[in-house]
């Protein structure tokens, strides 16, 4: 088996990107050669897939290699079933991004494309990395283009929200590092995580590295209190950004969970649980009534994000199958769903340049078509039977009763809270008579949006239709997730 | 009397010898070349650094030899550090020739100065004994002196030199008190000397401490740290910016080598005593730094308060050792406060390398506003200063983001966890204002729409510059490596 596959995937985005910056001011030039470099992206990744091995458990793909061998610091690259269905959909996202960005970015196209294939390329890097550093430095390189793209091609506070989003997220992971570091002296001078996994960590130092991980992934999830930067964020981010950060970063918090916290500090998770289903519960119920009552779009699907994000940390912190393949394909149908909500608000600000729900109002008469998908998505964010947002919250719901019946209840409110709020935005936006002048002036989508906005309605309808496929690669990693999880490592 | 002199062995000092001997020429050719000739003293300047680069090449050899009666030393520490001392000070001047061009300031004594500091950094990087360090930081010290006030039409340079010269007389004093009780508590200035001294438990402790005290601030005012930090941000601020360049890069070399030849040379015995003074300053200097950052409008004295925390965490590297066993067991901390400073010596250059190239004649780019629109007006060299921004603020994939995590690495090893968390939340902090130049070049409409010009090699060498920031962040090993050697050859 060609075992360089993972490299290829991060470093052709990343390598990819210098030959769009070379085209500079040549926008032509650049959105093609964008759209060239996000394709062969995609196209090295889907040998992962039909590659992957569902029966084996460790890693595959493996590549390893040393990198800084003073520290002994390895290129040492890997993806379970965890962590393939990532890679594949940041891939795929890509190529969305760069086509929702292809007319409606006009001021330097080059860079503009250029940032999001690098962070394809790191956040690919942050898939597969098994040594702890390897995924340090990758984790922290992909605030780098976010932060450009929210500052450079971001609404009218965009600065505030590119400086919330940077130091926010660093400070979350400045504390992984010391926590990474103290791993490293305590193993005996080793980055491999797969080593940290069989570590034994006494109780105290176990809930100082939980606390330090949570920190930085709790901000990067982000789960209720460290919430506020996301909504700042994807208000400001230009709708490619908002994708990005939705459908793919919002996921390296929760991937952090199950690569760090959970198999190094089993017993600290054990013991903090119930605080996490706590904080979890409290997103996915109070921020599902703030996000009732947003009058701005973006910050709604904001809100959202975060009340269905809470749902993935609930899946793994009731440590049983359903819970975190619920909250896998929660992740993953989130990607889709979310990606798709900002899209189709990004379709309307092109035309609108609004983002307000009160500016809008019977956009089903001027864009039938668009109105069709953007009544689906919603229905998939609300959860609804048959569309993947389904599929992962039933899981979660199921694997939260088996664990405890009013913890499963209460996650169950969703369900309604997000019909509520889902629904009732689709309601002012979409029906009712046209709203105003500028409504009524509006066209429906063109083939470059239809084109998007079909092949995620897709996705969506696949994965809540037929979820198989994408839950047949996880089961053998999670299943040994779960023993390590349930082995003390006192 | 004369028939006991012997003649040293000069071969180890070639390279000073060399230097000294060039500077006395380029300092009487420089009195002869007319206007139009004006090319050959920073040619003669280049080539003499370049001859050094190679003698001391060639006489590399994994060595340790003392030579003037032990008062000089030869060892890959040394060699390694003076070839970086070539090659910053090489890059200082080929950055700084078009800004001097325009402003007059091109003079002979330019050249010189620089040659006859550099000198002095080699002496203080070979330093065996404490005379030796004494005439090699004063030579330094006075060329720097005269070249913050190079131009002595400007007020406030005349000034900044003016507060160098009387804190920097200051600390010499200081320094020299404290070598002086040393020697009243060990009897002998040569640093071999007193760590036996030290050793065999002979010196009288409370007078040892007490030089030590004097020492160590001797050597915290050279670097820059708090609380002996007051000159930084008037000199970097007031003196002219080739100056600054040349004042924020290669000292710090130098700097680093006195203290490592004082305190872990000399005085390791009594290391728990240094590195706790160490700590206090590394501590202090982080946290004032990265604050007083914040509040700045001048990219020059931002990058002032910017240099006082990166020698903050540099400090926090070499108080990291550990006490009480083979001075190789503390090899880790010593090489990561090396390659801080190496690191932080490429980024200074860089940064002000860009500073350097955004002034024209009769234009300072040294306010933050005039980086705004860099993107617009230069993609390239925005993106080699948003490379460099990022690296100090210890982003990876970057240089400066290997060499926090190489401190961090020993300090934690060191059982300072709390002193790590400490500094790492300082330089959240300091991201702020980092990311604050960056927004500044990359989400603000230009204010001066005129394009960058430079000369070829400035431009090429600041690419490469860049290049190196992001080259040695990817590919860390090389140089974490040859610091580690080079020191693990000659403790």
């Amino acid at each position: 088996m060609s075992s360089s596959l993972l490299s290829l995937a991060i470093w052709i985005p990343i390598l990819g990107a210098f030959v769009v910056f070379a085209a500079g001011e040549n926008k032509t030039l650049a959105r093609w050669s964008a759209l060239a470099v996000a394709f062969a992206g995609f196209a090295i990744t889907l040998p992962l897939y039909i590659g992957f091995d569902t029966a084996q458990v460790g890693m595959q793909f493996v590549e390893q290699h040393p990198w800084i061998p003073r520290f002994n610091i390895e290129y040492f690259l890997g993806v379970d079933g965890i962590s393939v269905l990532f890679i594949l959909l940041n891939s795929f996202i890509t190529i969305l991004v760069v086509i929702a960005g292809w007319e409606v970015i006009e001021e330097k196209v080059a860079q503009y494309m250029g940032a999001f294939l690098i962070m394809s390329g790191l956040m690919n890097g942050i898939f597969s990395a098994l040594d702890a550093v390897l995924f340090y430095v990758f984790f922290e390189a992909s605030l780098i283009p976010m932060y450009i793209i929210i500052g450079v091609w971001g609404g009218p506070n965009r600065v505030y929200a590119a400086f919330k989003f940077f130091l926010y997220t660093l400070l979350g992971s400045l504390l992984m590092l010391i926590a990474l570091i103290y791993l490293f002296l305590s193993s005996g001078g080793s980055f491999n995580l797969l080593e940290w996994h069989q570590l034994r960590i006494e109780m105290a130092p176990q809930i100082l590295i939980f606390l330090a991980f949570l920190v930085a992934f709790a901000v990067k999830v982000p789960m209720w209190p460290v919430h506020t930067w996301l909504p700042d964020a994807h208000v400001e981010a230009p709708t490619g950004g908002s994708v990005v950060l939705a459908a793919i970063m919002l996921k390296l918090g929760a991937y952090g969970f199950l690569r760090f916290s959970l198999p190094i500090a089993p017993d600290a998770s054990h013991y903090l649980a119930p605080m996490m289903i706590t904080l979890s519960l409290i997103a996915v119920v109070y921020i599902g009534f703030v996000a009732l009552v947003q009058a701005d779009m973006k910050k709604l699907i904001a809100y959202s994000s975060i009340s269905h994000m809470g749902f993935v940390t609930l899946g793994f912190f009731i440590f049983n199958q359903l819970g975190i393949e619920g909250a896998l394909v929660q992740m993953i149908s989130h990607g889709f769903v979310s990606g798709a909500m900002f899209l189709c608000v990004g379709v309307m600000y092109d035309r609108m340049h609004s983002r307000q729900i009160a500016d809008y109002g019977g956009v089903v008469h001027r864009m039938p078509k668009f109105a069709g998908f953007f009544v689906l998505f919603a229905m998939a964010n609300a959860g609804l039977p048959a569309t993947s947002g389904f599929v992962g919250e039933f899981m979660v719901i199921l694997g939260a009763i088996k664990y405890n019946f009013w913890i499963g209840f209460i996650a169950a409110t969703t369900l309604i809270l997000g019909a509520a709020y889902t629904l009732w935005m689709v309601k002012r936006v979409a029906y009712g008579p046209v709203g105003n002048d500028h409504v009524a002036e509006l066209s429906d989508i063109n083939h470059r949006e239809f084109l998007f906005l079909a092949i995620l309605a897709l996705c969506v309808l696949a994965m809540g239709l037929y979820p198989y496929p994408f839950t047949e690669v996880m089961h053998a990693s999670v299943d040994n997730l779960l023993k390590h999880v349930a082995m003390s490592k006192l | 009397m004369l028939k006991n002199f012997i003649v040293p062995d000069l071969y180890p000092a070639m390279p000073e010898i060399f230097l000294a001997a060039m500077a006395c020429v380029i300092l009487l050719v420089d009195a002869f070349v007319g206007r139009t000739q004006r090319w050959i003293t920073p040619a003669l300047t280049l080539i003499t650094l370049a001859g050094c680069a190679l003698i001391t090449y060639q006489t590399m050899d994994g060595q340790v030899v003392l030579t003037f009666g032990s008062m000089f030393v030869d060892d890959l520490l040394a060699d390694f550090l003076k070839l970086l001392l070539y090659l910053a000070v090489i890059v200082a001047i080929i950055y700084s020739r078009d800004y001097l061009v325009a402003r007059g300031l091109d003079k002979g004594e330019y050249y010189v100065l620089v040659l006859f500091a550099t000198l002095g950094m080699m002496v203080m990087i070979s330093a065996a004994h404490f005379v030796t360090i004494y005439l090699g930081l004063e030579l330094l010290s006075l060329s720097m002196y005269a070249l913050v006030a190079l131009d002595r039409n400007s007020p406030r340079a005349t000034e900044a030199a003016m507060k160098y010269f009387v804190l920097g007389a200051l600390a010499s004093g200081l320094l020299l008190y404290g070598m002086s009780m040393v020697y009243g508590a060990t009897g002998t200035l040569e640093i071999g000397g007193v760590a036996q001294a030290i050793h065999l438990g002979v010196a009288n402790k409370t007078v040892l401490v007490f030089g030590l005290v004097f020492i160590v601030s001797g050597i915290a005012f050279k670097f820059g740290a708090v609380p002996f930090h007051m000159w930084v941000p008037d000199v970097y601020q007031g003196a002219p910016t080739p100056i600054t360049l040349f004042l924020s890069s290669a000292p710090k070399l130098a700097a680093f080598a006195m203290a490592l030849r004082l305190l872990v040379y000399g005085m390791f015995d009594i290391a728990e005593h240094w590195q706790s003074m160490l700590m206090i300053m590394a501590v202090l200097s982080i946290a004032l730094g990265n604050l007083a950052a914040i509040a700045q409008t001048n990219i020059k004295r931002m990058l002032a308060y910017s240099a006082i925390s990166h020698m903050g965490f540099m400090l926090l590297g070499l108080m990291s050792g550990t006490v009480g066993a083979d001075k190789h067991f503390a090899l880790n901390a010593y090489s990561s406060a090396m390659y801080y400073v190496v690191a932080y010596v490429i980024m200074s250059l860089g940064a002000f390398g860009v500073i350097l190239l955004l002034s024209r004649a009769g234009y300072e780019a040294e306010n933050l506003e005039d980086f705004k629109g860099l993107n617009k007006r230069s993609p390239w060299f925005a993106a080699v200063m948003m490379m460099i921004m990022f690296s100090m603020a210890g982003v990876p994939f970057f240089v400066g983001f290997f060499a926090k995590f190489s401190v961090l690495l020993a300090a934690v090893d060191a059982g300072h966890i709390a002193v790590a968390v400490f500094a790492v939340m300082f330089s959240l902090v300091g991201a702020f204002y980092y990311l604050r130049v960056v927004k500044l070049m990359y989400f603000d409409a230009p204010v001066d729409a005129a394009p960058v010009v430079a000369a070829l090699d400035v431009r090429f060498l600041l690419s490469l510059n860049g290049a190196a920031v992001a080259v040695l962040g990817l590919f860390p090993d090389l140089l974490i490596s040859l610091c580690t050697y080079a020191l693990l050859r000659s403790l």
